[in-house]
């Protein structure tokens, strides 16, 4: 193993609650501010200051080594500290204590387009942006029409950019940001915008960058991008490292905490679930043939997907949607249950709900898969909850006989691997 | 390859070099703001010769109708305009600067740069206008001069070499109280409306339609501490010379002035700086 190029030893950062929203910035304090003596100004800060003082630490003591052209995936929930130590590593921020070295040439990368200007156009931002992240104009010149050709926006380069759709916009955000050939690139969920196809572009580049030996601090809550990319893990929880190793190993006890495991999600404080005032999540399970909560499918065996959720209005009609992803964040398909006929037209009444989305067997491939579930409401159509990687599981293709390989036992590529009918005649 | 530590307290040692690495981005946002600031308007850049024309026309109308005489030997205009070149500069550049942090808030929670670089590009951007305001200064000047009856035909006096002298004293002013403004209002956004009222009220506050000789003795030096009341004086004397004299203890105390502004302003602002991220 190389010298470690990110060493981070004992971070701790803390933030001082509550002052500033003691701290109006309305007229009134204007005035008072302006008509008040400067002692009693003065001590009635003091008093705020004192009123309002509770630490919350977002970093508890957070120690790792990133050794040379590493990339390394930071997962954790919302609220884990993955921003705050993204934002320390940026140098945005201060430590409250610790010691960070870093070896080499940061470039970080928390939000696509930061300092774009609506106003200026394609040619101008990429200009102005390349400057905030840290190019030199002659730099920006020198890879200029690099950037035009990965943005695909050629024809609007002189359009001022609030003229662009969002798509084009990030597009040409990014653009400029994956030519700053840094020597560590710290980068924060910027690639759950924009279409498919240019996420994987997007994805392809980061790739490209690890492979010429730099490193790569990566943060998302898309576990198949993880996967994908990231050999090695960290896992936050309140503040601290609750893990580090194998990726495999901890998106899967990412997917887990809170339960026991990675096949089940409960929400017991209805008042806590995901959801808002007309549906909120309580549980999303994945449950084999026998009806056993389990995170490994027989690929020979049909097995559900179980959702609860708490309906919470008279004659609103929420409905459950799930999406099936693969490990490389391929969305396979979409399933709804106001296919259910009877459910659909039934009239609704507040209480606990429990829909079941049956999968046949001979389906998916083998691998492992994550589930999104959403409650929406259609006409008009309203999102109410979303979970993403809610429950994982993976298929096993262990049976001797009944499978669509038969005796061929090396690799069988594809996402689904239905068992279809063939017909076979000799003419 | 360049090593970086991040301690708390410990980005002052890298902070100057970091200043001086970033100095591009310190033109393009100065770039910037000049690119947007007349998008969209009809009349674009022909604001920046409008605002001081109309101006100018105010207060000396405002002069005539209340009898003052300004210095008793230039034309009104030149009295009056002599001294707004300098106060609309500190003015615009001061408030400016004080709200670039707000303004830019999407960047200082987002990036790393050294966040010196926010308002004083602020002022470069104010720099620009007061070129276009001096060029219209000078414009009336040589109207002055080829309109008006000899003897009595307008010329600058020798004076007007030291003129850039008392545009880097306005300079320093504006930069000093805009860092202090900008860090203030990052945690206290009162000064958002603080701001205006300073900028309104120091209009009277400074010897625009009066001459600093008019002031009784006894209050000169006090009046002088507010550094735009030397800056003022110091234009008057490059630009009209007359009756217009330096008072040099004056001058001295709003050196002195300026030098505390800026001094306490990068102290203040630095040791606020770090935090900004945080409370923005």
């Amino acid at each position: 193993m190389s010298e470690p190029v990110i060493s981070v030893e004992h971070l701790s950062k803390r933030y001082v609650l509550g002052h500033q929203a003691a701290n109006g910035d309305g007229l009134r304090h204007a005035l008072q501010n302006l008509l008040l003596a400067p002692r009693q100004w003065l001590s009635r800060r003091r008093e705020r200051r004192q009123a309002t003082h509770e630490e919350f630490w977002a970093l508890k003591d957070v120690s790792f080594e990133v050794p040379q052209g590493d990339v390394v995936g930071i997962i954790g929930r919302n609220g884990a500290g993955k921003s705050t130590l993204l934002k320390i590593l940026s140098r945005i921020t201060e430590p409250t204590r610790g010691r960070i070295a870093i070896e080499g040439r940061v470039a970080s990368l928390l939000e696509v387009g930061t300092g774009f200007h609506q106003e200026l156009t394609g040619r101008e931002n990429i200009f102005l942006n390349g400057a905030i992240l840290g190019m030199s104009k002659a730099e920006i010149k020198r890879k200029f029409d690099e950037i035009v050709a990965f943005s695909e926006v050629e024809q609007f380069l002189d359009t001022p950019v609030k003229r662009y759709s969002s798509g084009m916009y990030v597009r040409l955000a990014f653009a400029v940001a994956a030519h700053l050939e840094p020597e560590i690139l710290i980068v924060d969920e910027v690639l759950a915008v924009g279409d498919a196809a240019f996420q994987k572009k997007c994805l392809g580049k980061i790739q490209d960058v690890s492979s010429h030996g730099r490193t790569v601090l990566f943060v998302s809550h898309s576990m198949p991008t993880i996967l994908r990319l990231c050999k090695r893990v960290i896992l936050l929880q309140r503040g601290a490292v609750a893990g580090d190793g194998p990726a495999e190993e901890m998106t899967r006890k990412y997917l887990s905490s809170g339960t026991d495991r990675a096949a089940e999600r409960v929400w017991a404080e209805r008042d806590q679930a995901p959801g808002d005032d007309v549906a909120r999540l309580h549980a999303v399970r994945v449950r084999n043939a026998q009806g056993a909560v389990t995170e490994s499918i027989d690929i020979s065996e049909p097995f559900e997907i179980e959702v609860e959720y708490w309906n919470l209005q008279d004659r609103i009609k929420p409905t459950v949607s799930i999406h099936f992803l693969n490990e490389d964040g391929v969305l396979l398909f979409v399933t709804n249950d106001f296919v259910n006929p009877q459910w659909w037209s039934s009239a609704r009444r507040p209480g606990l709900v429990r829909s079941r989305c049956l999968v046949p067997a001979h389906l998916l491939a083998e691998g492992q898969f994550f589930i999104l579930a959403a409650l929406c409401t259609y006409n008009p159509d309203r999102l109410h909850a979303l979970e993403r990687d809610v429950v994982s599981f993976q298929t096993v293709d262990q049976h001797d006989l009944d499978r669509v390989r038969e005796k061929y036992t090396r690799v069988w590529p594809g996402a689904l691997r239905p068992r279809l009918e063939w017909k076979v005649e000799e003419i | 390859m360049a090593r970086l530590i991040i301690e708390a307290g410990r980005t002052e040692r890298q902070y100057w070099r970091d200043l001086w690495r970033y100095r591009e981005l310190f033109a393009f946002l100065a770039w910037r703001d000049l690119l947007i600031r007349y998008k969209q308007t009809a009349v674009g850049v022909a604001w920046s010769v409008l605002r001081p024309f109309l101006t100018m026309l105010a207060l000396t109308l405002v002069m005539k109708v209340s009898k003052l005489k300004g210095d008793g030997a230039s034309p009104v205009p030149l009295f009056v305009f002599s001294a707004m070149l300098p106060w609309q500069f500190f003015s615009t550049a001061l408030s400016e600067s004080g709200t670039s942090l707000i303004t830019n808030s999407n960047l200082i929670s987002k990036v790393y740069f050294p966040r010196l670089v926010v308002p004083a590009s602020s002022v470069i951007t104010s720099f620009v206008d007061f070129l276009i305001a001096a060029v219209f200064m000078m414009g009336l000047m040589i109207w002055y001069h080829f309109t008006l009856p000899p003897p009595h035909q307008f010329a600058p006096p020798w004076n007007v070499v030291a003129l850039p002298f008392f545009v880097l004293l306005t300079f320093g002013a504006s930069f000093g109280v805009g860092l202090w403004i900008a860090a203030l209002m990052v945690k206290y956004r009162d000064f958002r409306f603080v701001v205006p009222f300073l900028v309104q009220f120091g209009l009277y506050a400074a010897p625009v339609f009066i001459m600093t000789m008019d002031i009784p003795d006894k209050w000169r030096l006090a009046y002088s501490l507010n550094p735009i009341v030397g800056i003022i004086d110091g234009f008057r004397w490059c630009l009209l010379g007359g009756a217009n004299a330096l008072y040099w203890p004056g001058q001295a105390a709003s050196l002195a002035g300026v030098a505390m502004l800026i001094v306490t302003g990068l102290w203040y602002f630095r040791k606020t700086e770090r935090s900004f991220a945080d409370i923005i």
